[in-house]
């Protein structure tokens, strides 16, 4: 698969013809609050190659938020370079970033961002617009379509279910044919069955069309389906790792509650406690280790060669 | 993107919210409505004031002995029919070329029930052809009539209206009563337009010796008989400030005054009177005016106000086109269409409105109101500059957002 040719840990110079689609040197940002500097990105480097499907974690407040604005080119490093595409963009003005924000980048955010009132259609045309291209109408019913809410074009955000939401802008992110997609939490927002389905688009466009693809979650079970996982903390980078097996959305079952639970009561005051149970539900196809749901990290990790 | 698409964006922006933007609206709509109505009103007024003055003989010069002032005991020397001959002798003002006179006194008219109180005009034969005055019925008066008193009228038509009830009632061969004295009606003098400070359609008119004898008492001693005033007509228009000159130069000397700022009489060219009135008037219209403008520019602080207010409920909205690659230019360009979308229709509305307030207002006032063009391209101008002056500061801001806290924006 593409994304395992990725050159982990050689030099940028050595790398193929093709420019890593990210490739971020010492990137720091430091935010002047009052006297005090408050420094969240203290320096991280990352290379993400073409067609790869990552993951961020890490926990709140530790900086995945800034580091995606500035991978969004939504915001400017405070030192560091940033290659897009083999393009140096981290000293570019305001208009030349809108101009890379349109052409290159979908971004996807935890609470949507769609415009009110604005039919499914229409939010899909809107970075089409900017971009001054022309059969909007015509793509961005093929982009709905791709994420399967081909019959809900004239919908209004307000007529749709929070994961078709999410999926809307999802279609939008995609419309431009990106270089990549990047969604900060993109299901924070949503119930978990939700979540899985918008999982299952974002795992179904990287496998079918490639896409490359980095977003940021606090679910492990989500990571799980991504090939990378980068672990974020204090604004650095503390672990990036391969995942040996990952998930498929739509195949494996998540475990239900009972399961995640199993094994951590003492005394019922209520129902019976059923260890057998999950054990007899708890068998997947690719993953040999579901039973306990903490110190994911680690289990992610389990088995990669990488780092 | 192209203008169109920035167009489309306003459009679609404006139709999300319209009782917003007709709120907006409505503050240019009632400016623009002030201004266009009031403008075209006070045209209107000032154009009929004007034709009133017009015909009323451009060529003409008015000699009126000035009011004696309450509490100066020095009586201003009356207008006498002395002066009048001197005036007409072709030597003492060379640039006059006809003269007439007349003497005013109220009276009260009465035909059998009918009772009126009028202006009754005593004139010399020439006044009426002097005054271009034609008469629908009857004839004018001729020198001998004057010279026998005798008592013979031609009526105003609204005098013919008062006493016999319609103004199209010929009244030729009636008699009447004119300060208990009997007059026979000899002519109807035609509706005049021209109706000037005093209208000739609400007098009587009656020979000069007549009034000065019989129903005034004009009799001056040594002097012959007083006048009200004297027209004096020129040949040419361009030799009006010089029988002014004449005319002033003569009556000084004849009423022993060595400075002119002291003159108990004055002349005046009834151009002149016109051109001060509807002057007056377009200094009134120009104030209330004023006063409209300031409305309208009250209705662009709304449209600023409302634009900043839609700027900021709409920072995420910038935000997300900002992140999918909107530049500020096409946020500028938006929210500029915007608000100048919204001043203009405003101000088309504005201009219908004003339009409708103008015509009813004419029916009102009996003036017909004046549409100009270039008002209405005034009050189009107007909104425009508002929409680009008001809409500015706004779409600036919009289009300055840094697109993380736009996002952020709660
Ligand atoms: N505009 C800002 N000004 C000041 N501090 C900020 C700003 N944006 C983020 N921060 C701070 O940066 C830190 C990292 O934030 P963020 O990247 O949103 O974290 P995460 O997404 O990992 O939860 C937080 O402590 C936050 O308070
Ligand atoms: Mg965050």
């Amino acid at each position: 698969m593409k994304f395992l040719k990725r050159s982990n840990g050689k030099h940028p110079e050595d790398a193929a013809a093709i420019p890593p689609v990210i490739d971020i040197r010492e990137i720091t940002k430091t935010y002047q609050m009052g006297a005090e500097e408050l420094r969240v990105l203290k320096g991280i480097s990352l290379r993400i190659e073409r067609g790869e499907f990552v993951s961020i974690m890490g926990p709140s407040g530790s900086g995945k938020s800034t580091l995606m604005n500035i991978l969004g080119a939504l915001d400017q490093p405070t030192s560091g370079q940033y290659f897009l595409d083999g393009e140096d963009i981290s000293r570019l003005s305001q208009t030349a970033l809108a101009r890379i924000r349109n052409h290159k980048i979908g971004f996807v955010f935890q609470n949507f961002n769609l415009l009110k009132r604005t039919s499914a259609q229409r939010q899909v045309e809107l970075p089409l617009i900017y971009a001054g291209a022309s059969n909007r109408s015509g793509r961005a019913k093929a982009a709905l379509e791709s994420v399967g809410l081909g019959d809900r074009l004239k919908h209004l955000p307000s007529e749709l279910s929070g994961g078709q939401q999410q999926r809307v802008a999802i279609a939008r992110a995609l419309v431009t044919e990106p270089s990549i997609i990047l969604a900060d939490e993109p299901t924070g927002n949503l119930d978990s069955r939700s979540g899985a389905e918008v999982m299952q688009i974002f795992q179904r466009l990287n496998r079918e069309q490639q896409i490359t693809t980095v977003f940021v979650t606090h679910d492990p079970w989500i990571a799980r389906h991504t090939n990378r996982v980068i672990m974020i903390r204090d604004g650095m980078i503390v672990a990036d790792q391969q995942v040996a097996k990952p998930l498929v959305a739509g195949v494996d079952e998540r475990p239900s509650e009972a399961e995640e639970l199993a094994g951590i009561f003492q005394a019922a005051y209520y129902g019976e406690h059923s260890a057998e149970s999950a054990g007899a539900n708890g068998s997947h196809a690719h993953d040999d280790s579901t039973g306990g749901g903490s110190g994911i990290p680690e289990q992610i990790a389990e088995g990669s060669a990488a780092s | 993107m192209n203008l169109w698409e920035s167009f489309r964006l306003a459009v679609g922006s404006i139709l999300l919210y319209p009782t917003r933007a007709a709120l907006t609206m409505l503050g240019i709509i009632i400016g623009v409505a002030a201004v266009i109505s009031l403008l075209a009103l006070g045209r209107g007024v000032e154009n009929s004031v004007a034709s009133q003055f017009e015909g009323l003989g451009a060529d003409i010069l008015t000699v009126r002995a000035n009011m004696p002032m309450r509490g100066f005991s020095s009586a201003s020397t009356p207008l006498t029919l002395k002066n009048l001959q001197a005036l007409a002798d072709g030597v003492t003002t060379p640039s006059v070329s006809g003269v007439a006179a007349e003497y005013q006194v109220r009276a009260t008219a009465v035909d059998g029930y009918n009772s009126t109180s009028v202006t009754v005009r005593g004139v010399t034969p020439n006044y009426f052809t002097l005054n271009e005055w034609s008469l629908t019925a009857g004839s004018a008066f001729t020198q001998s009539d004057s010279d026998s008193q005798a008592q013979i009228a031609v009526l105003g038509v609204t005098v013919v209206e008062d006493l016999y009830g319609s103004a199209d009632y010929d009244a030729v061969g009636e008699s009447l009563l004119i300060n208990d004295l009997a007059f026979t009606v000899v002519g109807i003098l035609a509706e005049q337009t021209a109706t000037g400070p005093n209208d000739p359609n609400d007098a009587i008119i009656v020979p000069l010796l007549t009034a000065q004898a019989r129903l005034g008492n004009a009799r001056v001693a040594g002097e012959g008989y007083q006048v009200s005033s004297i027209l004096a007509k020129v040949s040419d228009t361009a030799l009006l400030d010089a029988a002014q000159s004449e005319i002033e130069a003569y009556l000084l000397s004849a009423h022993g005054i060595a400075d002119p700022d002291q003159a108990d009489f004055t002349v005046t060219q009834a151009s002149a009177t016109a051109e001060t009135r509807t002057e007056v008037l377009g200094i009134v219209t120009l104030f209330l005016s004023g006063i409209a403008a300031i409305s309208l520019l009250v209705g662009g602080i709304g449209v600023m106000n409302i634009m900043l207010v839609s700027v900021s409920e709409r920072t995420r909205e910038i935000g997300l086109r900002k992140a999918v690659g909107a530049r500020a230019g096409d946020i500028l360009v938006q929210f500029m269409i915007e608000s100048l979308l919204l001043s203009m229709l405003g101000g088309a509305l504005g201009v219908a409105a004003g339009m409708a307030i103008a015509a009813i207002g004419s029916q009102l006032i009996s003036a017909t109101a004046v549409l100009s063009p270039e008002i209405i391209v005034l009050a189009v101008g107007v909104s425009l500059f508002i929409g680009v002056f008001f809409g500015v500061y706004p779409a600036n801001r919009a289009a300055r957002m840094n697109p993380i806290q736009a996002l952020r924006f709660e």
